[in-house]
């Protein structure tokens, strides 16, 4: 049974227990005045207190918030003053009930007696017994036919839990590898839409940049893309436009025109786990993602120099249209933002 | 029942109707029987320091937690349908932006008090998770988590982690640019998993990453799911503490049978009730005079904007720590991507500190033998290998935690953040095992210290000359109660495994086991110091007694000391001197 | 065609004939010198004698006042001063423009007061005059962006449309280095974005034309004057907006609203703890009537 069933004593060498040390009154225990001014103080705290939730609703009425907030020194006066006084409120009762605990209630130590905390043998016996007797009667040890099926009953019931969750989301399918980039797709700054000419642009500028379709509007004038659609195709689409001297820029393999007069354009999206980067050093060519630092060469196809990125940021090849406008000629070539399994 | 008749008639007298409240608390009783549970609790006695109540901290920013949330529930739309902003910031009017952002816009600038709700909310929740975590490291210092209480720890890091979960699915309600930035990257973790990365990806944003579903589902867990579970664990954190009763530190009348300390009606009652209202009170004052998130600067959530200084709240931020600092590896083999530079310290790590953490008390038990109950707390001196411990993991984390925060600490340190990074890459693993080292050591000689006081007493200043020209330090005798504080613990007593082979020879199947067993016990209690022997004590007791004999014909009276212990009362002829 | 041809050797003819005569170079040599003064007049803002002695005088200053304080790193006609390994002192000024001097020295980056990744801004060292006048000698070196009028960057008459449309240009490219509120944010290799507040908008226009240092540069053919005079007017907004919420501890985010949770509330919560269970103090009365 339970060895442990008896509290363990702490042992009394070398030297013994001299016992509770004798009650020590406070003056507020011994001293008339010393009690009437404890007791004075506490009821003043919770008087305060009264006087200053008062204040907090006198100041929800009387101070403004909306169109026309008031301020006081540099801060909006409601949240300021209904939050001062509803926590000088509150701590003028905490603080009053506490010192009425300490200045006047009994402060004479006691004593409670532990119990272990195992059950006392006769229970565990009593109990073991019961739980052996029900098991008998129920019979499940005797009969593994009756057991095993249950248990594969209930072992199926959990594909209950499992299968209607399907249809909280589509597959991925190949959904991550394609963005809204396609041939002849203009390249445009974000917010306000405005097409690039590569004149427009000067050694170091950089441009933060979208497909022009997220701009365009249908015969109706509504845009052909919007809400929860253009936050999902921005989150892959969305493009740093740089231009750099063409001296400075190695391009790898097949590369070569994938820029114009020095003009390069990557996904704006870090490829460590998601944020858009835009960090752009115009004299050392390295973009920085603020969230945790990767750091890429775009002059050399946006290699990683620093930081947890695995991969370099994907490039978008760019060409000009017959206005002279930049457009990418294709997708991204590959998946854009962070890896994941299936990448390859 | 009076005793004065109020009739004189042939029937008995009738007892008076007792009170108002004694009638309410009778009608109560006889259905639910309260007066048995009632005579049980309230007079609970608990122990009395201020180390106790870290963990009522943590309760009590849970309850405002609960309260100011109440408040914003009525308002917070929780919806990622776009909406153009017509409300009274003049500065974000005519955007587009989720349901969820323009509410929490309209709970900051159009309704009274919702701005306070939502800082006071928002700091109550930092409290929350920081007290926690303050409260852990008491309890596994002084040794609280020890048998009967190891299934209350478990619960205790299960409150820890969940609250992290309720922090963050807190703060990427209002879909503003900053928690959208947060939820990106939890996206872009759960894709680092492999296999079945996208999967989980998809089928929590409904699809592509942002989709539409993420903020009401987010909403359900951080309202339903996690307040259910917290409170669920609360619940049975509080009934296992009222039935083990809380530990007490040793001291006089202080045993392993006791507990002494003061009532739960009136004193605790009043103290914890008030600290509950002081709690709630710095909280309010701290969402009135300090801004905390103010999404109304960082603008609504777009996946092509992001700020300087994006960082999770305070208790994400080891985690995040950690990605910073993670070299890039990845592995391509076989057509698939390993991504280790993400998956290896976002769901890696932070799950491997929180099964050590949860494993700790079972750990000790293994590694000590230790099986008894233990009622009475341990200085965190002595246990020094379990403190060192404590404090290598602290490192680990702060280390980590300052990793988090590496691009703020550039530019108000004017350092680079390069340099950071890699200086991080080595300190954390580094810096704990020095901070093991040092601990350890510290506890020891603080051991040795106390060993000192008990057995000599304590210096004071008075330096004495014998005629052969040698010096000595007077001691002054600790008194009863402190040495006794000192000396209420037991020794350490190393695991000794059972003795080779049984006697047909046959090696016990655990042997190789419990030699490691013996091993770690050994290392484990390894350098501590003992409190002394009776016999130890006697001696230094008359050495001292010796040792300034030739003082008392100067002095008068016996040089034992005695004065200052406690065990007489000075009178006038004696001096302290 | 046939027609048009022989009305052609017809005309031709005829101004031959007059070609021939002795008034006629005299006479194409007037028109021609009409032609041209009247096209520099009409298409080129005439500048008086006055103007251009007073051009010239301010581009002599500059340059005396360039080789005393600048020439040192950025080489006595500006051309820059290269290290041995490949760095520099100071980069060539040939191109950069009075826009970028402007900015430069009028927020006193310039002169550096040492060598090193960032020049950090500081008390000027020139005054208005002089800065003109060393704007003058540089844009002298190369054309390049002048200085902003006043109507390009100033906002006072700005709309709410004007803030709003800042707001969001603002968050589309200024965020990720200059931080939400304009507070700054780190850069590679211990360089960082400095914080928006308390700059003039003639500078924050400049910064954005002319790209200081790491800062990429807005053109105006992209980033319209109009653009960027938004984006001014919603930082200036920003500064004078109230601070709803209170104290903005710095408006760095995370980062330091979880220091003052841990220093203020767990500081403070732990200090009011340690006052709850102190030891309340003593008496030595042993009753109540002593």
């Amino acid at each position: 049974m339970s060895e442990t069933h008896e509290l363990s004593t702490v042992e009394t060498e070398p030297i013994a227990d001299p016992g509770l040390p004798a009650h020590e009154p406070r003056p507020t225990d011994v001293d008339e005045k010393a009690e009437t001014r404890a007791e004075r103080q506490v009821a003043t705290l919770f008087g305060l207190s009264t006087i200053f939730t008062l204040l907090f609703c006198v100041s929800y009425f009387w101070l403004e918030v909306g169109d026309e907030p008031d301020v006081i020194l540099g801060l909006g006066a409601s949240n300021l003053a209904l939050g001062g006084f509803l926590g000088l409120a509150l701590l003028c009762i905490g603080i009053g009930m506490i010192q009425w605990a300490r200045k006047l209630m009994t402060d004479e130590e006691i004593i409670e007696y532990r119990h272990p905390g195992s059950s006392s043998n006769e229970d565990r016996d009593e109990s073991v017994k019961i739980l052996v007797l029900g098991t008998e009667e129920s019979g499940i040890a005797r009969r593994p036919l009756i057991r095993n099926s249950l248990l594969g009953a209930m072992g199926a019931l959990g594909l209950v839990a499992i299968i209607p969750l399907r249809d909280l989301g589509p597959l991925p399918g190949d959904k991550l590898f394609h963005t809204i980039w396609k041939k002849g797709m203009r390249v445009v700054q974000d917010v306000d839409a405005t097409p690039i000419k590569p004149s427009d642009m000067e050694i170091g500028q950089l441009i933060n940049g979208e497909p022009g379709i997220f701009f365009e509007e249908d015969d109706e004038g509504e845009p052909v893309i919007e809400g929860a659609e253009l936050q999902v195709e921005k989150a892959k689409a969305a493009v740093v436009i740089v231009k750099m001297q063409p001296d400075d820029i190695t391009p790898s393999k097949g590369r070569e025109n994938w820029g114009v007069d020095g003009i390069l354009c990557y996904s704006k999206i870090c490829t460590h786990v998601g944020c858009p980067i835009s960090l752009w050093e115009q004299q050392t060519h390295h973009l920085l993602c603020p969230c945790h630092q990767s750091t890429f060469d775009l002059a050399d196809n946006g290699r990683v120099i620093f930081g947890p990125a695995a991969r370099a940021v994907p490039q978008l090849p760019l060409a000009l249209d017959d206005e002279g406008y930049l457009i990418a000629t294709s997708d991204f070539t590959e998946p854009v933002g962070p890896s994941f399994w299936e990448r390859g | 029942m009076s005793a004065i008749a109020k009739t004189n008639a042939k029937l008995a007298a009738k007892a008076p109707k007792p009170s108002k409240a004694g009638a309410a608390a009778t009608w109560a009783d006889d259905r639910l029987g309260l007066a048995t549970l009632a005579k049980k609790n309230l007079r609970k006695v608990f122990p009395d320091h201020w180390s106790f109540m870290l963990g009522e901290i943590a309760l009590w920013s849970f309850v405002v937690v609960l309260l100011t949330g109440v408040f914003l529930t009525l308002w917070f739309v929780p919806s990622m349908g776009e909406v153009v902003y017509e409300g009274s910031f003049d500065q974000l009017r005519g955007i587009h932006m989720s349901e969820a952002y323009a509410s929490t816009l309209n709970i900051s600038f159009d309704v009274r008090g919702g701005l306070l709700m939502r800082q006071i909310h928002h700091w109550a929740a930092m409290i929350f998770v920081a007290a926690m975590m303050i409260h852990l490291l008491r309890v596994y210092f002084t040794g609280a988590f020890r048998k009967p209480r190891e299934l209350n720890w478990v619960i205790g890091s299960l409150l820890l982690l969940l609250g992290t979960l309720e922090g963050f699915t807190g703060y990427s309600l209002p879909d503003d640019l900053l928690s959208g930035t947060g939820i990106r990257a939890a996206d872009g973790f759960m894709k680092s998993m492999p296999v079945v990365g996208t999967y989980m990806s998809f089928f929590l944003f409904g699809g592509e990453f942002p989709g539409e579903a993420i903020i009401p589902r987010l909403f359900t867990a951080h309202v339903l799911l996690l307040p259910g579970l917290l409170l669920a664990l609360v619940a049975a954190h509080m009934l296992l503490l009222v039935y083990h009763k809380h530990t007490q530190w040793p001291g006089p009348g202080r045993t392993e049978q006791n507990v002494v300390g003061f009532p739960m009606l009136p004193v605790y009652m009043a103290k914890a009730g008030g600290f509950f209202f002081m709690v709630f009170g710095v909280l309010a004052l701290m969402g009135g005079t300090m801004a905390i998130n103010p999404v109304w600067r960082y603008g609504p959530y777009n996946p092509a904007e992001v700020t300087a200084g994006s960082q999770p709240d305070w208790y994400m931020g080891w985690p995040d720590g950690a990605l910073r600092i993670m070299p890039n590896l990845e592995t391509h083999i076989w057509g698939v991507t390993l991504s280790w530079n993400v998956f290896l310290p976002i769901i890696v790590l932070p799950g491997l500190m929180f099964t050590i953490v949860m494993m700790l008390p079972f750990l000790e038990q293994w590694i000590t033998g230790d099986k008894r109950e233990h009622h009475l707390l341990q200085r965190p001196r002595n246990a020094p290998t379990r403190t060192a411990l404590m404090v290598a993991l602290m490192t680990f984390y702060g280390l980590m935690w300052a990793a988090g925060g590496n691009d703020i600490i550039a530019i108000k340190m004017r350092l680079s953040i390069n340099q950071i990074t890699y200086f991080m890459r080595a300190a954390v693993f580094i810096g704990p095992v020095i901070a093991f080292m040092i601990t350890r050591r510290w506890c020891i000689s603080l051991q040795r210290h106390d060993n000192d006081k008990v057995l000599h007493g304590l210096e004071s200043g008075v330096i004495m000359r014998d005629p052969q020209g040698g010096y000595t330090e007077k001691h002054i005798p600790l008194p009863a109660g402190a040495a006794y504080t000192l000396t209420a613990r037991a020794r350490d007593k190393v695991f000794v495994p059972e003795s080779g082979a049984d006697s047909n020879g046959v090696e016990s199947p655990t042997a190789g086991k419990d030699k490691l067993r013996a091993r770690l016990s050994r290392l484990w209690y390894g350098d501590n110091i003992q409190k002394p022997t009776k016999a130890e004590l006697a001696e230094a007791h008359q050495h001292s007694e010796l040792e300034h004999l030739h003082d008392a014909p100067l002095e008068g009276h016996a040089a034992d000391g005695h004065q200052f212990d406690g065990r007489h009362d000075i009178s006038e002829e004696e001096s302290l001197r | 065609m046939r027609l048009t041809q022989k009305l052609s050797h017809r005309i031709a003819g005829r101004l031959s004939a007059g070609r021939r005569g002795r008034i006629a170079a005299p006479l194409v040599l007037l028109l021609g010198l009409l032609v041209t003064g009247g096209m520099y007049a009409a298409f080129v803002s005439p500048a008086s004698a006055q103007d251009q002695s007073a051009d010239e005088d301010m581009v002599a200053k500059g340059r005396s006042l360039f080789l005393v304080g600048c020439a040192s790193c950025h080489g006595k006609n500006g051309e820059g001063i290269s290290t041995v390994k490949g760095g520099q002192y100071g980069p060539s000024l040939v191109g950069v423009g009075a826009a970028a001097v402007d900015f430069q020295v009028g927020t006193g980056r310039m002169p550096m007061a040492q060598p090193g990744t960032q020049a950090l801004r500081k008390a000027p060292v020139y005054n208005a005059e002089e800065i003109e006048a060393l704007a003058a000698y540089v844009a002298s070196l190369g054309p390049g962006p002048s200085v902003p009028a006043e109507s390009e960057y100033d906002v006072k008459d700005a709309t709410n449309e004007d803030i709003v449309r800042g707001g969001e240009f603002f968050r589309t490219n200024c965020t990720a280095c200059h931080n939400f509120a304009g507070n700054g944010g780190a850069l590679p290799r211990g360089r960082f974005a400095p914080a928006l507040t308390g700059v003039s908008e003639k500078h924050m226009y400049e910064a954005m034309l002319t790209g200081p240092q790491q800062m990429p540069l807005f053109s105006d053919e992209i980033l319209s004057p109009t653009d960027k005079r938004q984006i001014i007017a919603y930082l200036k907004k920003n500064e004078e907006t109230p601070n709803y919420g209170g104290f903005t501890l710095g408006s760095l985010g995370p980062v330091s609203e979880g220091l003052f949770a841990w220093i203020i509330g767990i500081g403070g919560l732990v200090g009011a703890a340690v006052w709850i269970a102190a030891n309340t103090t003593r008496s030595r009365k042993k009753t109540q009537h002593e």
